[in-house]
Formats: structure tokens, sequence, C-alpha cells
């Protein structure tokens, strides 16, 4: 019985621990300076290109996920074959990897001295340094994001929807993209947002990989570390908006994928 | 039970970490925490194994950004920036005690050992190719942009428009010359020095030669003023100053000019 009456009480205090400490440095991002100085020195030209760029960039990085991505998560729900399991590891492996690992891993496999460096050299394509390195690192480090999501979308339908239309003649492509797809739609949207804010967030890979350079490869990100000596409250205000967009893309994740966010909200 | 296994075997591993992080810390000797200019980075590890009084923590980053951590009220008992207006800031605003003068370094560009399109100050402005450089706020980019000043400005004009990346310190400069992703960048001799022959040095004219002189400062609160002290003693007549020569640093350079 004694063991009842400390226990709960720890599990609260351990709660209000946690819950303390995640939540102090992104209010303090909102109150360390007043919100006229923070609004105004977002008008900064370093500050809306890189709001500008990472937009750009992690757009195109999504557009390239979703139509890769989609059809060969639908291959992974919907096959069994030898080796698959060593496949989805392979394809979650950056969900772990550091960022520093994504940036020199991508330079030894696509920089100028990199084993596929010749190959795309003498295609006329440079990554490193231009924005197309910039989507290149992104969607490295968030498509396992959206192919993970969507894999379990698809997964998580009724098989026997897919067979029914498939009997009655609609072919494999047909099913996929008029069955499948609108049926999971939830699932690959709540992976879509997933991945954006990983994409949004990215730091390390797109440094080391594309560098950074105002308006071609420096994102917000980016724009945070270089303003972060001369500019406090411009680095402030640039990660003000991250904290805004990625809390709206995690509000949408747990949207669409049913889960309560604030009590209220019952599915 | 294989996931119980499991959990134990990393909570075993992380026990492992901890212990190690707590044992390497200890030993007697206080521990002497240096923030530093990147380029220092061979200079002052090297320096730190001779160093009886404490065992020496350094974290190097642009001087800038180890600046702007100390404003934000991070103390490490000793600043050691690539250049003396940061440490004269701070000192003018009350945060760190007098800085003094201890290296000299010198701007070169840096360029693979192998060749390629850049061998003088000149093929830099040439069109295609590709310049990384220190960022507007880091000593190293300061320094690149006052040698740029001193050219004639169509000259300066069309080698800023080859530049590709504005890094955040100079590790990063030589990382992307290393790597081929740029011809050239502006970097100090020592980091040249630093790569053991994979890159080379094409020194600039004289005449546009920045002065580079490293400046030091105890911060203000250190936890450990009187090793701080003797660190600076060292890097001047010393050990320290040994390390510096070693890895291609000038003295420092004559006060006042």
């Amino acid at each position: 019985m004694r063991s009842r009456s400390w226990f709960p009480p720890l599990l609260v205090v351990a709660l209000c621990v946690a819950l303390v400490f995640l939540v102090l440095p992104v209010v303090a991002i909102f109150t360390h300076t007043s919100p006229g100085d923070l609004i105004s020195s977002l008008g900064d030209s370093s500050s809306t290109d890189a709001l500008r760029l990472s937009i750009e960039t992690t757009a195109i990085a999504m557009a390239i996920i979703v139509v890769v991505g989609t059809p060969a998560a639908y291959f992974l729900a919907t096959r069994e074959f030898r080796g698959k399991p060593l496949v989805v590891t392979l394809i979650e492996l950056p969900l772990v990897l550091p960022p520093a690992v994504a940036g020199i891993g991508l330079l030894a496999a696509l920089g100028p001295k990199g084993i596929l460096g010749n190959t795309l050299d003498n295609a006329g394509i440079t990554l490193v340094l231009r924005t197309a390195g910039v989507v290149v690192a992104l969607i490295f480090v968030a498509s396992p994001f959206y192919l993970r999501q969507a894999q379990a979308a698809f997964a998580s339908l009724d098989n026997s929807w897919l067979e029914a239309s498939r009997t009655l003649g609609a072919g494999e492509a047909k099913t996929f993209g008029r069955i499948a797809i609108p049926a999971a739609a939830n699932g690959l949207a709540a992976g879509l947002a997933l991945a954006w804010g990983r994409a949004l967030g990215e730091f390390g890979a797109t440094l080391m990989f594309a560098g950074s350079f105002q308006g071609i490869t420096q994102t917000a990100p980016l724009a945070i570390y270089g303003n972060f000596a001369t500019n406090f409250d411009g680095a402030l205000a640039l990660s003000a908006v991250l904290v805004a967009v990625s809390g709206a893309l995690l509000l949408a994740v747990k949207f669409l994928t049913g889960s309560e966010v604030l009590g209220g909200v019952a599915h | 039970m294989k996931a119980r296994k499991l959990t134990v075997a990393l909570v075993a591993m992380l026990a492992l970490v901890a212990a190690g992080c707590g044992s390497s810390s200890s030993g007697g000797k206080p521990d002497l925490v240096v923030s530093a200019a990147s380029s220092l980075k061979d200079a002052f590890n090297q320096y730190a194994q001779q160093f009886p009084e404490a065992k020496v923590r350094a974290s190097f980053a642009g001087s800038d950004d180890l600046a702007a951590q100390i404003e934000q009220g991070v103390k490490p008992d000793l600043f050691a920036s690539a250049n003396t207006k940061l440490p004269d800031e701070l000192f003018q605003k009350g945060l760190v005690q007098k800085p003094i003068v201890f290296a000299g370094n010198r701007l070169v560009i840096a360029v693979p050992a192998s060749g390629g399109k850049v061998s003088s100050l000149a093929d830099l402005a040439k069109p295609g190719v590709n310049i990384a450089m220190g960022s507007d706020s880091v000593p190293v980019g300061i320094y690149t942009r006052k040698v740029l000043a001193g050219l004639p400005g169509d000259q300066s004009a069309k080698l800023l428009a080859n530049v590709r990346s504005n890094e955040p310190d100079v590790a990063g400069v030589v990382g992307k010359v290393a790597q081929g992703a740029v011809d050239a960048g502006f970097v100090y001799i020592t980091d040249v020095d630093a790569t053991d022959g994979k890159l080379k040095a094409i020194e600039l004219p004289a005449s546009l030669q920045p002065q580079v002189a490293y400046g030091i400062a105890i911060v203000k609160g250190a936890k450990h003023p009187k090793q701080a002290q003797a660190f600076i003693d060292g890097l001047l007549h010393g050990a320290g100053q040994q390390a510096l020569k070693a890895a291609g640093f000038d003295p420092p350079p004559p006060a006042g000019t």
C-alpha cells in the first residue's frame, strides 16, 4: 500500500520536469525579444531570402518525394519478397543518421570527388554549392519520414477492397490511383507533413554539401546560424517563424492521423 | 524477452558512456574551458597536451559565434579570437578582461595541391571559377573582404560573383576546397599547413595582405582565472608559443599598427 502513495506523485514530477524542459526554449524564442522587434527584424534581406529559399527547396523536395515515394511505398506495402526487411531498414537508416554524417555521405557519393562525381560532371550536373544540392540534401534526410508513413498507410488498407477493384477489372495502376491513394490520403498527407517538418529544419547536411550563400543555398536554419553572431534578434525572429510552421505541420499530422491534440478534439 | 535484453544492453551502453565522460573530466586537475577560433585548433590541441596546470577543454568555432555566446552569458575561462576587434568589443562591454595579442597569421588563397583552375589572385576573377570564403561576420571573412576592397573595383566585383559559399568559419572554407566543391578559398596559411600537403597556398601581394592578429582574454567570472593566466603566459613564451610556431603562426604583430 505504501508504494502507491509515493509512486503517482513521482510520475507527475517526472512529467512536469520533461514538460518544462521541452517547452521553455520554445517559449523563450517568443519572449526574449518584443514581438514588434521580432517582426521588424524579419524584414532583413537575408531573412526574407532564407525563408523564400526554404519554402522553394522544401516544396521541390516534397514534390519529388511524393512522386517517387508513393509508388515505392505502395510496392513495399503490397508485396512480400525476400530481403524486404533489409530494404525497409535501409530506407529508414537516414532517420537515425546524424546530419553531419548525411552531409559527408552525400559529398562522398555525389560531390566532385565522390563515387558518382565524374558521372555527374560529364552529364553537366553540379550539385554542391547549388540550390539543387540543397534539394538533394533535403530529400535524403526527409524522404524516409514519408516512405515509412506512406507504407504504413497503404498497409492498413483493407486488402479486400484492392482485390475487389482488381477483380472488377480495374487493373493495378487504376486500383493504385483511384482506390489506394484516396483511401490512404490522410496517412500520406501526415507523412508528407512529417517529412516537410524535417526538411525545414535541415542544417548540417545542407551546410556540408550545399554550403551557405544568401539566396542560393542559405536556407532558414543556416541563416539563423549565420545571423546568430551579428543579429541575434534576426536569428530569433527566423526561429519563431520556424517554430510556428513546424507547430502547424505537427498539428496537421495529429489531425490527419486522428489523434487528439488539445483534449477537445475527438475523433 | 528479446526486447528486454536489448533494453538492458542499451541502458548499460548509456551508463558506460556516461561513466567514460565522467572519469575523463576528473583526475585532480581543474577543467580550463577555452573558446577558440577554428584556425587555432591544431596549435591549441597540441599546446593543451603540454599544459600542466589544467585539463584544457577547448571548443572551436567561428570567433564571432563564440563572442556571441559570451554576450548571451556563456562563460568559458578564455576567449581566443582570430582578430582583436571581437575581444576588444567584449572588453568594452565589461565581459572580458583586457585582451592580449598573442599571434599573427597570413591570409592566403588555398587551392588543391594537384593544381586546378586557379594559380594566381587574378584567376579568381575569371568566369567559371568557384570560390568559398568566410561569411562577413567571421574574422577570416572580414579579412578577405579587406583584401577585395584593395582590388580594382571591376576585379573585386567579378571575384565576388564567383563566390559560391560564405562559410560560418574557416574550417568550412578549408573543407569546401579540400572536397573539390570550389576551386579556391581564402584561408590562413596555418590552415593550408594543417592539411599535410592536400592544399597549397597562393600568397597575396604584400600590399594587399591584411594584418591578422589573434587576441585572447580571460572571461569575467571565469572559474579558473589563475590557470587561464598561466595558459596565456605559455602562449607568449612557453609551450604554447612553440605550438603556435610549429603550426605556422607568426609572432604577434607590433601593437598599434
